[in-house]
């Protein structure tokens, strides 16, 4: 209790805090790999070397990044304003929709680089609509924007299912997804970027929305620090009495911040969508909206650390899928397990091992 | 126990020494309490006080020195460590479950057992001894939420019995009280102290520690500089040995002039979140060139009058006007393009965001003015510069704009609003409870502003529990009971008077 207080370097914090959440977090993934009868070492091994060893690993693990990039992002910006977003899933979900309907508009008549910022906006603005109405419902009528957003996870849910299967679907085919874009409505590979690292992309899907994921995080920055609507909205997120003693319209922020953060989320389908496999599908997001959460969480709510944060469970994602593959005894669901325990020790349990290293801490400063 | 015979101490603090960064919060502090006395510590606003008494609860590790109690060496590790040493504190912000009964915060972590219902029965028991004992009434079963601040206080205290605590720290105990709350909490701290516990109270009201304690220690930018028997001392030695001049105790003031009407109240009528009408159809005028001092025991509706005023409480009737406009429906930002200003009674809850750093809040409510910002943007580099200027200009202490706002003293905290609302030079200025948790030097420092802004013709509005405040600072002063405005008098008005008046008993 008492330790709460105590001031820590920003090393200890930011720094020693989180790197022994997460060797905590990997000795028990480790415990639990070896209760099953492998060996923890190698298993870490091979998901370092899945993830990192080759290109078209690195390509892959940068992929998922780029995504729960986008996520955490929708996520952090909404918590800075006090408000808990638990629906970047729907909302990078109908942002699909967005992106998909841009795509099949555009992508016969120009290249790919006019369509691009049409789709980033049709994206954005459909994960800021998926947002409003819960922000209209918190700002306005007071309910609650935790249940109204996972709320709306279900109800785009089956919306997207409806126009996946009725309305989008290429007629004659079984797939609930949209016909594949042209080259005018993908999103390129970077495969100069491994290549400048000396490795070979291969079938690995890491696209433009990677350096478009990296601008966001500098404009969320620019927003947040920088920013006079910045400044409201975390006036607000700390302090609501000092922020309508100010003169700060809490509706007015909640409606805007509301829309900033679904449409960031909304942005997260150009990488899957127009990126990876060139068509809408069905259940694209895949969970990346709920990872966000944890990403934005571990990273402190930072645009700097829900990079790191990313990179550590793109390495998770990636590396977990080649090690369910090289140990057919871990499955997915093991993987799922360890992804848990790194949520759980680095996000919940967060100022679980404070108190220790605060008084590590006064002891060998000898205060 | 007469004063002469030595009385074995209770606490000693050896050496003390504690930094925040280049901050020296304690220097090499040696401290002697007597074992059932009370003893006060008093100093200006960041002298040391509550960051000594916070090493003394185990909130912060002194990074030198040693701490004996009742003789015997002690580490104290945190609050549970001083707990067991014997040693409750009441924090002024209290530390109580809102919605608990008073039964319930008293037992809460020092349950005992594992049965509730068997400590429930032993702990009403030890609870209804303690409230005899010592006179601290309240009802066990009243929800702490309903209680009034003195009450609460009052179940801070009984909670810091109930865990054995043999010495008591009050860190400004009575800024939040009202003048009968206050007595009451003396009688109970007199009580303490003859059945022979040990007492430290920090205050900035030297007539309270000329009232109540056995001892008192002066402390001055983290050193202990003096020690006195309250007897042989005066307020004005004290008020010297804090601040290291002479302080005018009352600020000088020439007469007013008055001018135009600025702002204006037409039977407004204010009601609470639970619908209680708390300010009940009050009108007045505040002319520019005049301070209008507004006399009231605390929760008469001055609160709510200065919300409505602000722009941050919707009145359910009547008209504000300024300049002879009516303003209904502007929100504070509104409000501020007008020219008013608003230092609030809660800098905690209202004036400042305590996580931000101290140049971030040098500019809340004013962030859109063009000096600090273009477009969208804030220009970082022009709100450090400003708020530099201002903590030189108020002497904030210490004068570090990126320091986090939480880790100025109370005072400085003060001086942060009170710098940030003056400078801006509005036309009109709201103010409650300018001083609270304020020291003497600043308070002169914050009165002196406060008659320049009425002579630069400014129309001022001041809402203080203090009547000494009202009294010095007010050309005309209104008392408010019960919500309705009771009376005005001059500003040479007797204390008598205007006490009898806040109280509901005469006009
Ligand atoms: N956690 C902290 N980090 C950095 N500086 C701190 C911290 N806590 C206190 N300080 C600084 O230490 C000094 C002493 O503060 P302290 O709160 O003890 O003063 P005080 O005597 O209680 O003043 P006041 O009468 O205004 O309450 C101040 O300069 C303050 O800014
Ligand atoms: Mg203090």
């Amino acid at each position: 209790m008492s330790t709460v207080s105590v001031p820590l370097p920003a090393w200890i914090n930011y720094g020693l805090i989180p790197l022994l959440n997460l060797i905590l977090a990997f000795f028990f993934s480790g415990l639990v790999v070896w209760g099953i009868g492998e060996n923890p070492f190698e298993a870490l091994q091979l998901l370092l070397i899945g993830a990192l060893g080759r290109g078209e690993g690195i390509g892959f693990t940068l992929f998922y990044t780029t995504s729960f990039i986008f996520t955490g992002l929708s996520v952090a910006v909404a918590i800075h304003a006090g408000l808990f977003n638990i629906g970047s899933e729907g909302q990078a979900y109908l942002g699909g929709l967005g992106a998909a309907l841009v795509a099949l508009a555009m992508d016969s008549y120009v290249p790919w680089y006019v369509t691009m910022p049409f789709a980033v906006i049709g994206a954005a603005l459909f994960g800021a609509a998926c947002a409003a109405i819960p922000a209209w419902l918190q700002a306005k009528r007071g309910s609650h924007i935790v249940i109204t957003t996972i709320m709306f996870n279900f109800i785009v849910s089956s919306l997207m299912n409806y126009v996946l299967v009725r309305v989008l679907i290429v007629p004659g085919k079984m797939a609930p997804e949209t016909r594949t874009f042209l080259p005018g409505g993908q999103l390129p590979k970077l495969d100069w970027l491994i290549a400048m690292f000396g490795g070979k992309i291969g079938a690995a899907p890491l696209n433009f929305s990677f350096l478009i994921a990296l601008i966001m995080c500098f404009l969320v920055w620019v927003l947040i620090w920088r920013t006079k609507l910045g400044y409201e909205m975390r006036t607000l997120g700390i302090s609501p009495t000092a922020a309508s003693y100010a003169g700060i319209r809490y509706s007015k922020i909640v409606m805007i911040t509301m829309l900033i953060s679904g449409g960031l989320a909304g942005m997260m389908a150009l990488n899957p969508v127009m990126g990876a496999s060139a068509r809408l599908q069905i259940e694209f997001v895949g969970g990346a909206g709920f990872v966000g959460i944890a990403v934005s969480l571990m990273g402190r709510n930072h645009p700097a650390g829900i990079v790191l944060a990313a990179l550590l469970f793109g390495i998770l994602y990636q590396g977990g899928a080649e090690l369910s593959f090289d140990m057919p005894s871990i499955t997915r669901d093991m993987i799922v397990v360890i992804q848990g325990m790194v949520i759980l020790f680095a996000g919940a349990l967060e100022y679980m091992l404070r108190p220790a290293v605060v008084r590590l801490y006064q002891q060998l400063t000898g205060k | 126990m007469s004063l002469d015979s030595p009385k074995e101490p209770a606490i000693e603090l050896v050496g003390i020494d504690k930094k925040f960064g280049t901050v020296h919060a304690n220097k090499n502090i040696n401290l002697t309490v007597a074992k059932g006395s009370i003893h006060g510590i008093i100093g200006e606003n960041g002298a040391g006080k509550s960051t000594l008494m916070s090493i003394l609860y185990g909130f912060y590790q002194a990074d030198h020195g040693e701490i004996r109690i009742s003789g015997k060496p002690v580490t104290i590790r945190d609050s549970q460590t001083a707990i067991a040493a014997g040693i409750g504190m009441v924090h002024q912000h209290f530390m109580l479950v809102e919605n608990f009964t008073v039964l319930e915060n008293v037992m809460l972590g020092a349950e005992g057992g594992q049965l509730l219902a068997k400590g429930v029965a032993s702990a009403r028991k030890e609870l209804k001894r303690l409230e005899d004992d010592y006179g601290l009434e309240v009802d066990p079963d009243a929800v702490i939420e309903e209680l009034p601040v003195g009450n609460q206080q009052r179940v801070e205290i009984l909670k810091a019995l109930y865990r054995g605590a043999e010495i008591l720290i009050l860190d400004e105990p009575t800024g939040v009280l009202t003048p009968a709350e206050a007595d009451h909490l003396f009688k109970v701290l007199r009580v303490l102290r003859d059945q022979g516990k040990t007492i430290i109270l920090i205050t900035h009201k030297l007539r309270e520690i000329m009232a109540i304690t056995d001892t008192v220690s002066v402390m001055r930018r983290g050193e202990m500089v003096a020690t006195r028997k309250t007897a042989e001392t005066t307020v004005e030695e004290l008020a010297e040995l804090m601040v290291g001049r002479r302080v005018l105790l009352r600020v000088e003031k020439g007469a007013a002039n008055p001018g135009a009407v600025l702002m204006s109240v037409r039977n407004l009528t204010v009601k609470d979140s639970r619908g209680v009408t708390m300010v009940d159809n009050v009108s007045f005028d505040v002319r520019a060139g005049e301070i209008v001092g507004i006399a009231g025991v605390a929760g008469n509706g001055q609160s709510e009058l200065l919300e409505a005023i602000a722009g941050i409480r919707k009145p359910s009737s009547g008209e504000i006007l300024i300049d002879g406009k009516p303003v209904a429906g502007l929100d504070p930002a509104g409000l501020r393009d007008l020219g008013l200003a608003h230092i609030p009674e809660d800098r905690h809850h209202m004036g400042l965001v305590l996580k931000f750093e101290e140049y971030e809040n040098s500019i809340l409510g004013y962030h859109h003015d063009a000096k600090y910002g273009r477009g969208p943007f804030l220009d970082l580099d022009a709100m450090r510069k400003d708020a530099e200027e201002k903590i030189a200009k108020y002497d904030i202490r210490p004068p570090n704009p990126r320091l986090r706002t939480a880790n100025f003293s109370g005072g400085n905290q003060q001086k942060i609003v009170v710098a940030r609302e003056i400078e801006r030079d509005p036309k009109m200025l709201i103010i409650g409870q300018p001083t609270r948790g304020v020291d003497i030097g600043a308070i002169e420092f914050i009165h002196k502003r406060i008659i320049e802004m009425r002579d630069a013709g400014k129309a001022v509005l001041l809402v203080s529990v203090e009547l000494d405040e009202i009294r010095s600072l007010s050309d005309r002063i209104l008392v408010m009971f019960a919500g309705k405005v009771v009376g005005e008098k001059s500003g040479e008005a007797g204390e008598q008077t205007l006490g009898l008046m806040m109280a509901g008993i005469a006009a």
